[in-house]
């Protein structure tokens, strides 16, 4: 069932298309469609390709699908239309042994309270068939390890602080050897120390060559880390692509301070530049393939009076804002 | 990590080893270990071990002399005049007195906590994205439920043999019927009816497991299985609806007493195993077909 909706997509994504086996791609989903019991469509048609050792941001403002999307790909929810694969495989009900490949964090920690860090790994690390018994020890010592909470793996979850859950979780995600991590939400309630923990590890995991597909509703947080970005807005993905691609897709404006708007805006305007907007004493307009030299010598030359002329290009926040809405904006 | 990628991609979708066939084994342990070592737990089978000898000291005190007959007990009247004579049958006496409602809870406990209890703390998502394999959790958590029920049961039967035997007269076995065994064949019967009594807690169990999939509180899987056990005791005790007795969860709990007549009574123990084995399988049909087909959304 390939069922690919590009008009959703817009211009500057790549082709991602149809949904092969291909194994260059860690995630690939096709028409991944999700509606919940209540009617509500919370994932429309979404065509993810993650390339293999990537690291995928994938962005989008709470409740725009992000968690229903990963919760399908781990096989926790069914999705009502398309399909998906992992690690070239199909992610089939009941056929989820894949997953073996894959460690995961979704929407938060989740351990035994009355249990220690340790044994809590110990109850995962028991239900996985892929792995032996006998290095079981090991793979949680050095889960912990990594982390940081070889000194806390005695202590009761319960009496962790909200940083140590959070690796806690992470750990889990690293109990065993993967080809693919997903990370939802990963910094969701850590402090500024706390994020900058886990970008590290990001950074490192995805320096293993482990592909690192991470969720977050804040650019800003995946911004250095990621390769490429997916951005999601009311159940669709509106963007797919490299982060470079989606900086080219910021178009800079050229701006004109000048007490005579209109003149200068008609300047502007014989000079063939697109999108021209007038304010009280700016006048801006995409500046495309115009040199800023010209614009000056234009300016000058129809004798208007320039207090300042800069060229700005909107920040990736800018971008982010613009695909998924500004502020409270609930569209569901 | 590349090699490893490559035999990954080259096997077959149901690569499992190395933990071989002996990984469900291991989760089981783990799934025991938890189980037992949580201090719930604990506290449950400790006071569920403190009844026998409660019951054992109270018939001590109420009929210190003789065979008097202790007043007209539920379930276990037959065998109150009997306990002066043997203190076997204080086995019978706890068991038939706790089948009423204390050793449902303590399987309750278990059981509606099972997958509930996993939904609640999250850790179910976390399990199934292990991937520990839906049908596998679900088989893996009813065998600990049997575990749980058989080790429950076991308890009260051995606590109230030892408090039995230290309290009452130690012999042959008077049976209901009238005919005397030797005491070793009294300790056989003992071990028949306390296994009876393990088969009805292992089918309460499956409908607690069923229930514990449909909701993410395991409280509420709890209570719904402590109110369907009395509702079908109280329908079971009503005249009027004794057409429908025989179908009830309820209802052939109590009769591990033909294991103590002579000839054994076959047939009201074939039905009684036959509702068991039913129950069992039905409610464990139904909590597949639940569990291996609903989103998790916990």
């Amino acid at each position: 069932m390939i069922d690919t909706h590009i008009s959703d997509i817009p211009l500057g994504m790549t082709d991602t298309g149809r949904v092969t086996s291909d194994v260059s791609l860690a995630i690939a989903s096709s028409g991944l469609t999700k509606r919940f019991r209540g009617g509500q469509l919370a994932v429309d048609h979404v065509d993810l390709a993650v390339p293999r050792g990537s690291v995928y941001g994938f962005l989008g403002p709470n409740g725009s699908g992000k968690t229903t999307t990963i919760r399908i790909l781990l096989g926790l929810a069914f999705p009502t239309s398309g399909s998906a694969q992992i690690l070239g495989r199909a992610m089939l009900p009941g056929a989820v042994s894949v997953l073996s490949r894959v460690g995961s964090l979704v929407e938060g920690p989740a351990f035994y309270p009355y249990l220690s860090g340790w044994d809590n790994l110990a109850r995962y690390d028991a239900a996985d068939r892929s792995v032996s018994a006998r290095t079981s020890k090991a793979r949680i010592g050095a889960a912990l390890e990594r982390v940081g909470l070889s000194a806390a793996a005695k202590k009761k979850f319960r009496n962790y602080s909200l940083g140590m859950k959070q690796r806690l979780a992470i750990a889990a995600a690293l109990l065993a050897p993967r080809d693919l991590i997903i990370l939802d939400e990963p910094t969701n309630g850590l402090d500024p120390q706390g994020t900058r923990e886990v970008r590290a590890l990001v950074r490192q995991i995805a320096a293993e060559g482990i592909t690192v597909f991470v969720s977050s509703h804040l650019l800003a947080e995946i911004e250095q880390v990621s390769t490429h970005v997916g951005v999601m807005r009311a159940g669709k993905l509106v963007f797919q692509g490299e982060l470079a691609e989606l900086r080219r897709t910021a178009a800079p404006r050229i701006a004109v301070r000048t007490a005579d708007v209109t003149a200068a805006a008609k300047v502007l305007a014989t000079l063939g530049l697109a999108d021209p907007e007038t304010g009280e004493d700016l006048v801006t307009a995409e500046l495309g393939d115009a040199a800023p030299e010209r614009i000056t010598a234009e300016l000058v030359r129809a004798g208007v009076g320039v207090r300042g002329l800069s060229v700005e290009s909107p920040s990736l926040e800018d971008l982010f804002v613009g695909l998924t809405g500004e502020g409270f904006d609930v569209e569901r | 990590m590349s090699s490893a990628d490559l035999l990954g991609a080259a096997a077959p979708a149901q690569e499992i080893s190395p933990a071989g066939r002996y990984g469900a084994l291991r989760f089981l342990g783990n799934e025991l270990r938890t189980t037992f070592l949580r201090r719930r737990n604990q506290v449950l089978l400790l006071v569920v071990a403190l009844f026998p000898l409660l019951i054992g000291i109270g018939l001590k005190a109420a009929a210190p002399h003789g065979g008097g007959g202790n007043g007209p007990g539920s379930g276990g009247a037959a065998f109150f005049s009997q306990l002066a004579g043997n203190g076997v049958f204080l086995t019978f006496i706890a068991l038939s007195l706790l089948l009423i409602l204390v050793l449902p809870v303590v399987v309750a406990v278990v059981a509606g906590d099972s997958i509930a209890g996993e939904a609640g703390y999250g850790t179910l998502r976390y399990l199934l994205a292990v991937p520990a394999g839906r049908t596998r959790l679900l088989l893996v958590k009813y065998a600990m439920i049997v575990v749980w029920s058989v080790a429950a049961t076991f308890l009260v039967s051995v606590v109230a043999l030892i408090v039995g035997v230290i309290l009452f007269p130690a012999g042959p076995v008077t049976l209901l019927s009238g005919a005397t065994v030797s005491l070793g064949a009294g300790l056989v019967r003992v071990l028949l009816v306390t296994l009876y009594v393990c088969a009805a807690m292992a089918a309460t169990g499956a409908i607690g497991l069923a229930i514990s999939t449909f909701t993410e509180h395991a409280i509420g899987a709890i209570a719904a299985l402590m109110l369907l056990i009395v509702a079908s005791e109280v329908v079971d005790n009503i005249q009027q609806f004794a057409v429908v007795a025989p179908y009830l969860p309820t209802h052939w709990w109590n009769s591990f007493d033909s294991l103590l007549r002579t000839p054994i009574d076959t047939t009201t123990l074939g039905h009684g195993l036959l509702s068991f084995a039913v129950y069992a399988f039905l409610f464990l049909a139904i909590a597949w077909a639940r569990f291996t087909s609903s989103d998790v959304t916990s």
